[in-house]
Order: structure tokens, then sequence, then C-alpha cells
């Protein structure tokens, strides 16, 4: 259901052409030419406000929600001050077959003129590489692991309730208060709060003005405008536009428009790279929509209208272009926007509210990549609430994705958060936890956890390279258990994390000493309140991640290798090992061995499984607790993004029978094809994994459309998924579509522009993704009805 | 009546996530061997009652593994490798051990009823959940009778809901014995004239529809399952035959009708014999329409797919 309006705005966001805005590189380098000499955050607040003083106003035609990033939808600006694109980088990104950004001519000229000479050697990128040891620049290029921050910033987090309770005067008061409050014969910090605290009131100001150039704008457009019902509309956006963020918002229309100024604040004064989302909508937008209703002031079709320009909004600003590693592990225009609906409320109630309904029928008539939609399905949650996302997730485009609300509240419990800040916890990104509006929850990078394993097989050494990578432990040959294997596996972890965190803790110091984010920290609990920036740890809860892929194809090489080499002792671990080195080649049966007689994970097979656990749970010991530098702790999660690619392509030939060079299990998926025994089985199996001590897992499972037909088909579907949180699986997501259906759309992409499958933890358009990913999630078990 | 656990019997397969046996997400059974043996059955590895070997040729990969391991072909170099069973196999499963790609397989092995129960018990937070449980199908399960019952009287002390899924040619207290532990009765009812029935099953219909009856009469559970064969018993005189039995037996209403589909048809080539349903299309929607309004008409619930 769309009215004319929706259905225009929303063509002209998908027929919109992603491509390279100079705009916020041009006006940040002049700024930074002549700065002003002040502390750090003071001169990134000024710098905030200058972009917010300069940038283009774009209000388009028919629109209610106002504002974008660039200067035009899709418009992308770029953060030459994180990473400083190169004019190769460019030619890349203007030609690249998969995820390019147009460059123009002149784009091009003003980065060699201007954007280049001013950033090489400055940019965030640039320090960091220059930053970081051989030991950890030898293992991020063999693809051990990743870097976040190379090329974003630290932004992980979701906003809580705050801006529909305080307008930013009252918040710039509150930093003021702060400021008075000052004691500087008595706190030592005291002269880093006031640099931070006038950077907080600075960036206050700067949105509030920012809003009013567009209220001025939508009267100098009102005043133009001969058809009085535009005219009327226009009038109503300089209205809200004048009030809000200035002030807390009092209608559903202001409320929407205040949050979309906060997510312009946030993704403009630094790229976070994903997830920053309004968190839980239905529960923000639900006073508004029933006071609305009330005073007679909205219509459910009103507030329809809103939300789906809303939406429009989000899916008009790609993820600001990827380069290098960070694009193969992220190959996506996906900012990971994920709004939350469902779960429960702050005091453990059924969250679910009519404004819930309304979002799952905007979802299900936007059909838009951005923003990615959840439901938090609770215990407490009616049914049919589950069954109407199930229709949606029926129709095979990936989304809403689902989680286990309650088991969510669980793993922020066990993290030390307070029960109401859990409650008002929930998802983002792909699946990763997080306290909304509380905390720093940032992902620093994904772990290779079959590469480890590899290098335990060759004693240290990347076989793909000949390097001696890793810590020396052992000679595979003299083994003789399955405790020798994982003591070496252990023994590569614990390097490689310890390099890991060493790396991280370098970057955390970066960032807050260089990239402060006074704006960001005025809608984070407790940066203002701490004085402290969130990127030196003032939010009050502070979590650094690292992400564990490929524990499906990690399991099955243990299995594997117990199976055949000290059960069965059919074959030697050397001869294992020159097997893998020789890609099998001459090794057909041993390879179809591997696949066909092993226990393997997702086949809810107790001894494959119970080897997962103990790899699962070697990766736990190695990260959770450890503590980072902004005052928080290290945990971990298992999602992939499309890292299970790029692993996979560095990782040669394993005892699971993969090939060398071939993708990874991703996220805790089993590998592709390894799951023969149906979907609860799977379920089962992933169900074995203590979801609680992550802040997130991924679970993909592939149907046929015709498993989810009829009123039975959504029964099922509602009935696994309810199994599965009975388990305390954290989530699953879902694509509903046949093999054939895609191998026809890579033959034919031309005919399959539309099709949308789901990846890991977001959706994209399956033309758009690389042939080596189509072809993972083809290879993916499909479960059929019997 | 021997003691439960020590009953075994020959399962070929345990199927979950089965959402088209009965109500939920249940776990089904399936027990080797048939009394029947009709033209269109789509598990003809269900008939034997003793183990088969069934053969993949698209998972082949030519290793020869199989060859020399097979008592029964002492070795000898065979190039290409058989898709095929060599004459005298004893099915002893060697060659299937030693297939690296699984190209062949031994369809039936000898289970207990803990083994059986150990696998159908995993998926209980999925019955628990959905109303579901477990089916037990074949093959004919009542051909089994001591397993079946055990497996029946098994799944009760643990609170799973049982279905048996029958064609009724079966001793008549054999039948009514197991009522006892069953929840619901999937029953085929293939075809009412009793030459058309000797013809095409092997055996007349005296006994299914019989036992139809006597089960009827003192069991509230039981759902009538045609399948819909074109050319078999499609044609209206037999589904007004069917519908006329099923509505004069009290407490009857619920009938499925399962349309005749193709996808057994490379099982026989599997298991090296011929399909006489070879090429037989699916009944049209439309005339499954058709056939359902007429057994409406007799007042009975139809749906149509299982």
């Amino acid at each position: 259901m769309m009215t004319e309006r929706v259905k225009r705005l929303r063509q002209e966001s998908l027929d919109a052409v992603p491509r390279v805005s100079t705009e916020r590189a041009e006006l940040l380098t002049a700024f930074w030419r002549s700065a002003p000499d002040a502390a750090a955050p003071v001169r990134r607040a000024m710098a905030f406000r200058f972009l917010l003083e300069n940038k283009a106003i774009h209000i388009g035609p028919g629109e209610l929600i106002v504002g974008e990033r660039g200067p035009a939808p899709k418009a992308t600006p770029t953060y030459p001050e994180l990473c400083c694109h190169s004019l190769e980088d460019l030619d890349i990104l203007n030609s690249r077959p998969k995820i390019p950004f147009a460059v123009s001519a002149e784009a091009r000229e003003l980065y060699r003129e201007e954007v280049i000479p001013f950033w090489r050697g400055r940019s965030m990128r640039d320090m960091i590489f220059a930053s970081m040891s051989e030991e950890w620049l030898a293992a991020y290029e063999a693809g051990i692991f990743t870097e976040f921050m190379e090329q974003r910033a630290p932004g992980h987090t979701v906003l809580g309730d705050k801006i529909y309770r305080q307008g930013f005067l009252d918040i710039r008061r509150d930093a003021e208060t702060g400021l008075a409050a000052l004691d500087f014969a008595a706190d030592p910090d005291a002269g880093a709060k006031k640099a931070e605290l006038e950077a907080m009131c600075i960036a206050a100001e700067a949105i509030i003005a920012y809003a009013r150039r567009h209220a001025g704008k939508a009267r100098e457009l009102a005043a133009a405008e001969t058809n009085p019902v535009r005219h009327s509309e226009l009038a109503e956006i300089a209205r809200v536009c004048e009030r809000v963020p200035a002030h807390a918002p009092e209608t559903f229309w202001e409320a929407l428009q205040a949050y979309w100024f906060v997510h312009l604040g946030v993704i403009t004064e630094l790229n976070t790279w994903d997830s920053f989302n309004p968190g839980r909508l239905d529960q923000h937008l639900f006073p508004y929509y029933r006071q609305g209703l009330a005073d007679g002031t909205l219509t459910p079709e009103k507030a329809r209208e809103l939300l789906q320009c809303f939406w429009i909004k989000f899916n008009n600003q790609p993820a600001p272009p990827k380069v290098g590693v960070t694009a193969a592990e992220s190959g996506t225009y996906t900012d990971f926007a994920n709004i939350n609906t469902g779960g429960m409320r702050a005091d453990g109630s059924d969250g679910v509210n009519e404004v819930t309904y309304l979002i799952l029928d905007v979802i299900d008539a936007m059909r838009l990549l951005q923003p990615s939609s959840n439901i938090q399905v609770s215990k407490k949650n009616p049914d049919a609430f589950v069954k109407r996302a199930c229709r949606i997730i029926r129709q095979g485009w990936g989304q809403p994705s689902v989680f286990n609300a309650d088991e969510v509240v669980m793993e922020l419990l066990r993290q030390g958060k307070a029960l109401e800040d859990a409650r008002c916890g929930g998802t983002s990104g792909c699946v990763e936890t997080g306290a909304f509006g509380k905390e720093s929850y940032i992902l620093t990078g994904y772990l290779n956890l079959v590469k480890l394993l590899e290098l335990a097989l060759h004693d240290g050494v990347d076989p793909r390279t000949g390097r001696q990578l890793g810590p020396r432990t052992g000679d595979p040959a003299a083994w003789t258990s399955m405790d020798d294997v994982l003591r070496a596996f252990r023994g590569q972890l614990q390097h490689f994390i310890d390099v890991k965190i060493q790396g991280n803790g370098v970057i955390e110091r970066l960032y807050a000493a260089h990239m402060p984010a006074p704006f960001l920290s005025l809608v984070i609990d407790d940066c203002v309140a701490r004085g402290r920036d969130y990127n030196d740890g003032g939010a009050r809860y502070d979590t650094s991640y690292i992400q564990g892929v490929g524990l499906g194809s990690l399991t099955d090489c243990l299995s594997g290798i117990r199976q055949h080499v000290f059960e069965r002792r059919t074959l030697t671990l050397p001869e294992l090992v020159e097997a893998m080195d020789a890609d099998f080649a001459n090794r057909e049966p041993l390879r179809q061995t591997l696949l066909n007689h092993t226990p393997r994970y997702g086949n809810d097979d107790d001894a494959a499984d119970a080897l997962m656990v103990q790899a699962f749970r070697a990766f736990f010991e190695a990260v959770d607790g450890r503590p980072n530098t902004r005052g928080g702790t290290y945990r971990i999660n298992m999602l992939p993004t499309t890292c299970h690619v790029y692993f996979g392509s560095v990782t040669g030939a394993m005892p699971d029978g993969r090939r060398a060079w071939q993708p990874l299990s991703e996220g805790i998926s089993p590998v592709q094809g390894a799951d023969r025994r149906g979907p609860t089985a799977v379920i089962r199996s992933a169900g074995k994994l203590d979801h609680v001590l992550t802040g997130g897992t991924l679970l993909n499972m592939k149907f046929t459309p015709q498993v989810l037909e009829g009123d039975r088909g959504i029964a099922n579907l509602t009935h696994l998924i309810r199994a599965y949180f009975r388990l305390d699986g954290h989530h699953v997501q879902f694509n509903v579509v046949k093999a054939e259906t895609l191998r026809a759309a890579q033959r034919d992409p031309e005919k399959h522009r539309d099709l949308i499958v789901r990846v890991a933890g977001y959706s994209d358009y399956f033309c758009d993704l690389s042939p080596a990913l189509q072809d993972e999630i083809i290879a993916r078990t499909e479960h059929a009805a019997l | 009546m021997p003691t439960a656990p020590t009953v075994t019997g020959t399962i070929f397969s345990i199927m979950r996530f089965a959402v088209n046996d009965g109500p939920g997400i249940r776990t089904t059974v399936f027990l080797k061997g048939c009394p029947l043996d009709c033209w269109w059955c789509h598990n003809p590895e269900s008939q034997a009652y003793g183990p088969e070997l069934q053969i993949w040729p698209d998972r082949c990969i030519g290793c020869g593994a199989c060859i020399k391991v097979c008592p029964q072909r002492s070795g000898v170099e065979t190039n290409p490798v058989p898709h095929t069973s060599p004459p005298g196999c004893t099915v002893c499963g060697l060659c299937a051990a030693a297939c690296p790609a699984k190209a062949r397989e031994v369809i039936g092995w000898r289970a207990g009823v803990e083994d059986v129960m150990g696998e159908v018990a995993r998926d209980t937070v999925f019955y628990d959940e959905s109303g579901g449980g477990a089916t037990f199908s074949g093959g004919e399960p009542l051909a089994q009778p001591e397993l079946l019952l055990a497996l029946l009287k098994a799944c009760r002390a643990r609170g799973i809901d049982t279905c048996v899924d029958t064609c009724g040619h079966a001793p008549r207290e054999t039948l009514l014995e197991t009522a006892a532990y069953t929840d619901l009765f999937l029953y085929d009812l293939k075809l009412m004239d009793p030459e058309r029935h000797v013809h095409y099953t092997g055996a007349s219909n005296r006994l299914v529809l019989d036992n139809l009856a006597a089960l009827s009469a003192v069991h509230p559970g039981v759902t009538v399952r045609i399948p819909v064969i074109p050319g078999v018993n499609d044609a209206d005189e037999n589904i007004r035959g069917a519908g006329e039995f099923i509505a004069g037996l009290k407490g009857l209403r619920d009938v499925t009708l399962l349309p005749y589909h193709g996808t057994g048809a490379a099982k026989y080539a599997r298991l090296g014999r011929p399909c006489r349903m070879e090429g037989l299309e699916p009944p049209p929607p439309a005339r499954l329409e058709e056939i359902a309004r007429l057994l409406e008409g007799y007042g009975l619930r139809v749906q149509i797919g299982g």
C-alpha cells in the first residue's frame, strides 16, 4: 500500500545511481586548511558545524521527511580524514563491476588538486597502517583478521529514547551544567572534559542550525509553490524543522524528522559505517501515534505515508565507498541501519503495539534494501506478530530477520548491564547485541578461525606464502590425539588474538586522540554526564568485539581429522596435510571421504556438535573479558557479512574437504550443503552453542518457497523460530528461493535486477553480489518439505 | 509378546521436519516392507522387507573402491565402474561402506526401539511448539507389529503424539491393538473395485475396507487418504464409491487427496527396477478440485495435499 507520492519517491530512490560527492571532502579540506588552534574535540565540532553550515540543502519534490547526507539522493560523501582515496581508488570505484560509485572528472580533479595533497599521510588509515607492528601487518595481509577502523570510524551504536525526551537545546543545557560544575582543582580530567563539553555545545548548536536551514529552504519553496496542497506541506516541513531537533518532538511527524536529523548528524560527523538506527522505532513512535489519533491530527494512513517517506531516506544513503580488504569483507551498498520492532518494554512487558504492525506493513510495501529490519521476538509477544512477519519473510527477500529478545537480554545481563538497559537493548548491524542509547559496541575485525587451524597444521607457517606467521605450535607428525590438534589451534588463536588486541589498543587511542565525535556523544549516555567522548569511553557501556568466521568449516575440519586420522586411522596427519597442500590433486576419493564419511556440524550429530562447542569455547576464552583501552571489555560474536568469501580466498584446502580458496561457512551456519537432516537438525545443532556467551550469532536458513505455502507454511516457520528460541538461539534469517531461480539470475542478470536475497545479516540485490558469493548462496542447503 | 526393549525391526529412513504426515512438525519413521505392491508406489525402496542396495550414478567418481571390496566380484578389475549390483549380491553393504562419494547406499537397517526413540526424541522441542509428534509410515508399519507397538508405547511414555500411516492391509487384531496407542491414523483408500485393487496393488481390498470400518468404530482419529492416480482411480465412479463408503462409516469425516507425483521414478532406477508408471503426469489441479467437490457432496471434509 503506497500513495502516489511514495511510489514516485521510492522509484526515484531505486533509480538514483550511487556516485561520489566531493562536497564533504572539499568543505572539510577548506576548514582544516585554516582551522583555528583549539583542542581536538573543539576543532572537530567546529569542522562539523562548518559542514552543516555550508552543505547544500536538498528538499525533493513531494518529500515529507527531509535531509540528505550528500547534496542529493545517493550522492555519497567521502571521509578523507578517515580514508583518503587515491586516484586509483577512485578509478576502481568508478569502474568496478560490483558496488560501483560514479566518479566525475571534476571529482577526480578535485581529489588530485586539493584533497589528496592535504590528507595523504594525515588520514586515520595512513596513521593506522604506519602504527601497526610487523606482526600485525603480516597477519592482516595474510587474511587472519581484518580491521574495521582502517577506513571507517568506530560507530557501532543505536539510539535509545533520549531524543524523544530531550531536544538539543536541553542536551546542550546539560553540557553547560556540566561545564559549570567542573572542578579544576579536584578533577585532573577537568581540562579534557571542558574541551569535550564545549565541543558538544558547538555540535548541538550546529544540528539545530542545520535543521533550521531546512526550515528556511522549505519556506523558500513554499513561497514559490502554486499547488495549495504542497504549499501547506512545505509550511508544515518548515514548522517541523524549526522545532526539531531543537526541542523534543511532540508529533509523529516531528519524531521521525527529529530522528532523521540526528541520523544525518551522526553519519556526517564521521563515517560510522554501520548500524546507527532508531532502535525500537515502534515503541518510540507509539505515544505520538496514539496521541495523534486521539486529537485527530494523525490518521493511520498519514502515519504510514510518513513512515514510508522515512524509509526512503535510508535507502538514499549508500554506505560510503569502501576499497581494499574492507570492500572484500563488506561488499555492499547497505549501511546496516537495522530497525527493531517488537520485543519487550523497559518493564519487561510485551512490546508489540499498533505501530509494530504498521511498520511491518511498511517493510512489506517498501521492499527496500535500506533500512534493514528485524523483529525482536519475546516469549511474551503474540504469535500474530511473528506470523505477520513470517508472511513478509515468505516473499523471499530476506527481511525482516528474526531475533530472540529474551536471549538478547540474557546476553546483556551476562555482560553486566542493568536489567532496564538490557530490556531497552536489541540488535543492530547484522546481529550485534547492544544496550540502545547507552553502549558503544565496536566491531574491530573478523577473525579467520579456519586459517588458524591451517597454521596449526603447518607449525605456524602460512602455506599460501611459505611465511612463518604464527608461533611454532609443533609438528603434526608427532601428534597422537585431538588434544594435540586443539592445543596447537589454541596456541595460534591466542597468539593472533594478542596481536589483534594490541593493534586495537593503538587504534583506539588514535581515534580517541584524533577523532572525537562530539555530536554522537550528545545522544549516547553517559557521554554528556561524564564529559567524555564516545570514542574515548564516554558511553555507559563500552564493548569491543572480535567476530569469528568459519565456525562450521572449522568444526568439520576438526571432525575430519578426528574421524579419519585418530579414530579410523585410515591416514596419518602428514598424509592429510600433504593432500590439502596439493588441493586434493589425485586425491578425490579422500576428499569425498572427508565430505561424506565425517560427522558434520548441522546434522544434530552430538559428536560433531561437541567439537563445534569446543572450538567456540576456545575462541570465547581467548577473547571474552579482556580489557579495551576505553575502560570496556572484549566480547565475541559470530557473523561474517561477506568476509567468509574473502577469508576463504586466502585459505587453502582443508580437512573438511573444502577446496582451496573456496568460501568458508558463514555465521554459525553449517558448511554449505553439509547439513543433510533438515531444518530441525540444523536448529538443534546451532542450539548447542551457548549463544548467551556472545554478542550475537548469525544463522542462515534457505527454504524452497513450497515449504512455506499456505497457513500451514506460516505456522511451520513460526514454530521453527519459536523452537530455536526455546533453545536460546540468538538469530535466524531466511532465504526463500529456489536454486534454479538464482542460477537463472546468474545467466540473465538483466531480467533479475530486482531479485533480493539474504546474504549474512543483510539483504542485497543478488546481481550486485560477487560471483563467488552468488555461488556460495546457491550452495547453501535448500530445505524442502517432506 | 516380548518386552519392548528387545524388539527390533527394519527401518529404512527417519525423516525429520515432516510437515505433511499429520499435525505440526513431525518425525516420520519409515518401517521397511509392505504387503501391497502398488504400481504408483513413490517409495519403492520401502516395499521389500530386507535391506536393498541403492545406487546413485551421478555421485560416482569412478574410483573403483566398491569393486575392490565386493565378494561377488572378487576384486576383478571392471572398467568403467558398474552402476549395478553384481549377480548374486547379498547386500552385504561392503561397497556402500567403501564408497567415498556415497554413490552406493544400503537401504534398510535393523533397529531397536531405543535406537529409533533416540532419534525421534531429538525434535521434542519442535513437537511441543507445533503440536507435532512421531509418524510411523512405511512400507507398511503394521507389517512389523511388535516394533510398531513398542515404538507407539515408547512415544506414549514420553508424551509424544503418535500417528500411523497405513494401507490397512493387516490383521484386524494388530490394527486394533495399535489403535490404543495411536492418536491419529492416516488410512489409505486406493480403489473401491476389488478386481482393479488386486490388479494394481496385488491384493484384494476386502481387508482394507473391513478394517477401516472396524477401526473407525472404535477410534475417533482417522483421516482417509486417497492417492489420486490418473487413469487408475480418478474416475468419478471410484470417487463416488469411496465417498459413499466413507460417509457410511460413523465418525469418519476427514479425507485427504494425495495427488500422484513422479518423484519416485528416479528411485526405481537407483534400485535397478522398472517403474510401472513411467511418464505418468500428476493429476491436473482442476481435476483434483472436481474430485474434492464430489467427495464433499457426501458430507466429507476434503483437503488436497498432505
